[in-house]
């Protein structure tokens, strides 16, 4: 499609860019106070271009800007999905930022940028809407400048980011040099066609899983991760987990049915376009990265440390479901990011509010918590079980959707490592609730209550209602992620 | 809205509205636990009289009971399906018994009292759901449910070791269920539905081994799911090597939940094991009876052994579960009439005897704060009801005639010698063994020389008594007469052996 005539399918997008200009010079006039208003136009600007790319659910769907991205049913899925994670993650920030109101812009910049990755057709597209929210996020992760961890945070991402982005796009220079071609459904039909050399290619695919493996935080790229996690602002830690997180399981997925593999005769199955390595490594990787995740929780103290690490674990079973690479499987990804989303920001969000009243994130901090605020340590209760995967909560059947569709195609030994990992992992989510249950100490069974004034208590229940519903009646949200396995391949 | 529905979410109804009661209102709290325990009580005993003794269950819908089966996540064909035959309907009774007598128990809990009943009564909900689930998801469901309530009541009211005990119980229990979960999934890719050709959850279908797909009738495969199915309900029994969370789980715990544990939650291991491993997998039951006899005569020989040594009662009794439920596994490893109904015989009588013994060793815990077997002595002088009403229990935990755990073990082994000879007679060798720990127990703590140290300490009380006394009275009614009961199971187990 043309150009111009692509612009009227671009609206979400258009609106975005529109709407961060505009914010910007309305934040110029705000003064002190008012500030908190950006954070209110961030949160409604998110909202409307969630709406819009709602709207585009049903267009038919095509390749915008000549091939440069496409608009398919798949793409969409992951718009609505980050720009809810922005809404909520904006909702989250509110009474901690009242002031830094470029913080917001910034972080309807990063959604620009996840809307894009969700879509992108194109080698370079690849590299420009991952630098978008790459270079964001650095800044944000970076936000507490008086904070010597934040900083901290900020210069390692970089660097990670730095790094992996330039073997990332080392590898698309292989792929173009074997291909000739730098649009993705152009390098499928060179791949199909062509005799391309399976080790080349596997090399390749390899110097890509680097780039995209550090986004996703996949070992053995993921040493960022938790001091990332520790330094940044807690909501942007919250964010980081999710959007980016899903907006790159999109990205990844778009390049396996593409450029790794295509669509087979047999109905939501992919064969490889060359033969190569990629389901066994992918597996490995998996492997290592769900064990690696859940052996270093069980030593963390800090709460943002433990659900980094946990957040590593968690993208080991979703790797699973790359391995099967088939309908089954991308429904259980599209399935479990939503699933996640609610259980690791109501976790976040419970981390962020508790903070300056406890006034930390160690785990001693929460001793007898659930004396103290029981609402807010039963909820955190029932996140941590849910992303251990107990029933009849979320998680659990997001992990039912991920081990499903590996046991479907005979991974069994990778199915078994998987549940006894997440059997390891409930000792670390058990601990929580043990240091906020059981354990009261004598002297500080005493400890006056805490209070938790009513927004933070409705935020909470905005996430924890999802999860523990999502346990009991997921119908409409499985239905809503299988429809959305739409692709389209084309120029 | 069916009876079995009622029965199973009544108590879940009742946290609810406990969870809007005020916590300053204890009344009010344990009034409606005990009014939610008790009307899944009066419910499964309607049950029990309009029960249709005719029907046998096991691997067909219409010969379940008070079936309900409704679409519940139509994608994935999970459905709510569940029914009660006469394997399921004596424990579905004797949970809802077991309940209500929990919570009259646990009555003087002392701390967090609303967050305790409402734990309970969730755990209530999701034991009854195991016992009545037919579609394997909901079944995993409500055997996962049923960890967290168990987590927080053994790590917030148990004893000193508590945090430990908790947690070595959870671990425990997940490694067997995430095995089963993998087992499950299998089946679920594996098993369709006759009349859809889609899979299926429906663990009817799954007992056909005409749904199955052809992989499914590998040998090797069907060993390695039974495996892990085992592994699973082998967990929960506890099944010798797998036992050492219980003596942790059982001493820590409160009373109750003590009561609980022993009552109910180790019956689902056997209890799955015949309802899920038995009729999907029949050929791999046989092919692994000898194994199971084996395992359990060596639970009760090592159980009953590991009892005699114990100085602390709770943990002798914790044993003696061990010991017990062997015979459970014995009587069913045969594949004879009277071993499988001596099996599940021996469910029902043994989850009323060691709830007794549990009550016993509360009551007593409660006014002397010690366990210490040797520390008592001579309390027949000072408690002479409680001192008779232990007594009975524990004559009836020996197997003495006139107790249910008599005809169950009776059964067991005349169902087991023709089959096993040896295992029969070393599985004999542990009746010695047991009674030889239970009259040397009884002979420490009520007879003897009074400890002057208790010479004025009060005997039972009423609502002690209360929770006592029935489950005296069913054990020697059923005793004596235990047809009623084995009426319930008879014609299901006698059709489960056909079919194996």
């Amino acid at each position: 499609m043309s150009n111009f005539a692509s612009l009227q399918y671009f609206v979400p997008e258009l609106f975005l860019t529109a709407a961060i200009l505009v914010i910007i010079v309305i934040d110029l006039m705000l003064k002190g106070d008012k500030k908190i208003i950006t954070g209110y136009l961030t949160a409604i600007t998110a909202l409307i271009a969630m709406l819009l790319a709602y709207h585009q659910y049903d267009f038919y769907p095509a390749a915008l800007f000549k091939g440069m991205i496409v608009l398919d049913s798949f793409a969409i899925f992951f718009k609505i999905v980050t720009a809810l994670a922005t809404v909520l993650v904006v909702l989250m920030s509110l009474p901690s930022f009242r002031k830094k109101s470029e913080y917001y812009i910034l972080m309807l910049v990063v959604t620009l940028g996840m809307f894009l990755m969700a879509e992108v057709n194109d080698l370079l597209m690849i590299l420009v809407s991952m630098e978008l929210v790459g270079i964001i996020s650095y800044v944000l992760a970076g936000f507490k400048k008086e904070d010597p961890k934040s900083t901290e945070a900020s210069l390692k991402y970089v660097l990670y980011g730095a790094t992996s982005t330039a073997v990332m796009a080392f590898g698309f220079s292989y792929i173009y040099g074997l291909t000739g071609h730098t649009n993705l459904f152009d390098i499928q039909q060179a791949l199909m066609t062509g005799h391309t050399n399976p080790l080349a290619l596997f090399v390749a695919f390899v110097l890509v899983l680097g780039g995209l493996g550090y986004k996703i935080a996949l070992v053995p790229f993921h040493f960022w991760v938790p001091d990332v996690y520790e330094g940044a602002p807690t909501p942007i830690t919250a964010f980081i987990a999710v959007g980016p997180k899903a907006a790159g399981f999109a990205l990844f997925a778009r390049f396996l049915v593409t450029v790794v593999a295509h669509p087979g005769s047999a109905e939501g199955t992919f064969v490889q376009n060359v033969a190569i390595h990629a389901p066994m490594l992918i597996a490995t990787l998996a492997v290592l990265t769900m064990t690696l995740g859940n052996l270093a929780a069980l030593q963390q103290k800090n709460l943002k440390r433990l659900l980094a690490y946990s957040a590593i674990a968690h993208v080991g079973y979703i790797m699973m479901a790359f391995v099967v690479l088939n309908r089954q499987g991308l429904g259980a990804i599209m399935f479990y990011v939503i699933v996640y989303m609610f259980m690791n920001f109501g976790a976040f969000w419970i981390i962020e509010m508790m903070a300056p009243k406890l006034g930390g994130e160690e785990m001693d901090d929460y001793k007898g918590l659930g004396y103290r605020a029981p609402y807010a340590a039963i909820s955190l209760a029932i996140f941590m079980f849910s992303l251990a995967g107990i029933p009849p909560l979320a998680g659990f059947i997001g992990k039912v959707y991920l081990f499903g569709a590996v046991i479907k195609e005979g991974w069994y030994i990778l199915a078994t490592i998987a549940v006894l990992n997440s059997a390891v992992s409930i000792y670390y989510y058990a601990y929580v609730s043990k240091v906020m249950f059981f354990e009261k100490n004598e002297d500080d069974a005493d400890l006056p209550a805490v209070h938790t004034n009513v927004y933070e208590k409705f935020m909470v229940a905005v996430f924890a209602l999802p999860t523990l519903v999502l346990g009991v009646y997921w119908s409409p949200v499985i239905k809503f992620a299988k429809n959305s396995i739409g692709f389209f391949f084309g120029r | 809205m069916g009876l079995l529905s009622l029965a199973t979410f009544f108590p879940l109804f009742g946290m609810f509205i406990i969870l809007f009661i005020p916590k300053k209102n204890l009344l009010a709290i344990k009034v409606v636990a005990v009014v939610t325990t008790f009307i899944p009580l009066a419910l499964t005993s309607l049950m029990w009289l309009n029960y249709n003794y005719g029907l046998s269950g096991i691997n067909l819908e219409s010969q379940f009971q008070f079936v309900e089966h409704h679409a519940w996540i139509p994608a994935y064909h999970i459905e709510y399906f569940i029914g009660v035959d006469g394997l399921s309907f004596p424990m579905v009774w004797l949970t809802s018994l077991l309940d209500f007598i929990a919570i009259i128990a646990s009555w003087n809990i002392a701390k967090a009292q609303k967050g305790y009943f409402s734990l309970f009564l969730l755990l209530s909900t999701s034991m009854m759901g195991v016992f009545v689930s037919l579609d394997f998801f909901l079944f995993y469901v409500f055997w996962e449910l049923m960890l967290l309530p168990m987590y927080f009541l053994i790590g917030i009211w148990g004893g000193p070791r508590r945090e430990y005990a908790a947690i070595k119980f959870f671990i425990y229990t997940l490694v067997g269920s995430v095995l089963m979960l993998v087992a499950m999934l299998a089946l679920y890719f594996n098993v369709s539905d006759p009349i859809t050709g889609e899979h299926t959850f429906n663990m009817l279908y799954m007992m056909q081994q005409s749904n199955h797909s052809p992989w499914l009738s590998i040998f090797d495969v069907r060993l390695w799911i039974y495996i892990a199915l085992f592994i699973g309900f082998a967990i929960k029994v506890p099944i010798f090597p797998f036992h050492t969370w219980l003596p942790d789980a059982h001493v820590e715990a409160p009373t109750a939940i003590s009561v609980i544990l022993a009552g109910i939650l180790l019956k689902m291991g056997t209890y799955g094991i015949i309802r899920i491993s038995y009729p999907i997998f029949p050929d791999i039951a046989k092919y692994t009876s000898y194994a199971l006899a084996t395992l359990g005569v060596i639970n009760i020989l090592y159980g009953a052994f590991v009892a005699m040594a114990q100085t602390d009662l709770k943990k002798l009794v914790a044993y003696s579960s061990v010991s017990h439920m062997g015979f459970v596994l014995l009587g069913m490893a045969v594949f004879t009439s009277a071993g499988i109904n001596g099996a599940v015989f021996q469910m029902f009588s043994h989850g009323m005897i060691t709830a007794m013994l549990f009550l016993i060793v509360g009551v007593i815990y409660d006014r002397a704060h010690h366990r210490q077997i040797n520390g008592f002595g001579g309390l027949g002088v000072s408690m002479p009801i409680y001192s008779g009403i232990a007594s009975l229990a524990f004559f009836a935990a020996l197997g003495l005639p006139g107790f249910t755990g008599f005809i169950a073990e009776a059964l067991v082994f005349i169902g087991a010698f023709s089959v096993y000879k040896v295992l029969t007679i070393l599985a004999a060798l542990g009746i010695i063994v047991t009674a030889s720990y239970v009259l040397w127990t009884v002979q420490r703590v009520f007879l003897g020389k009074l400890n002057p140290k208790y010479a004025s300490i009060p005997d039972i009380s009423g609502r002690e008594l209360l929770t006592l006394v029935p489950l005296g009275i069913l054990t020697i009614l059923f005793g004596i007469y235990p047809l009623p009961v084995l009426n319930l199971m008879k014609v299901s187990l006698n059709y489960l052996i056909t079919i194996v």
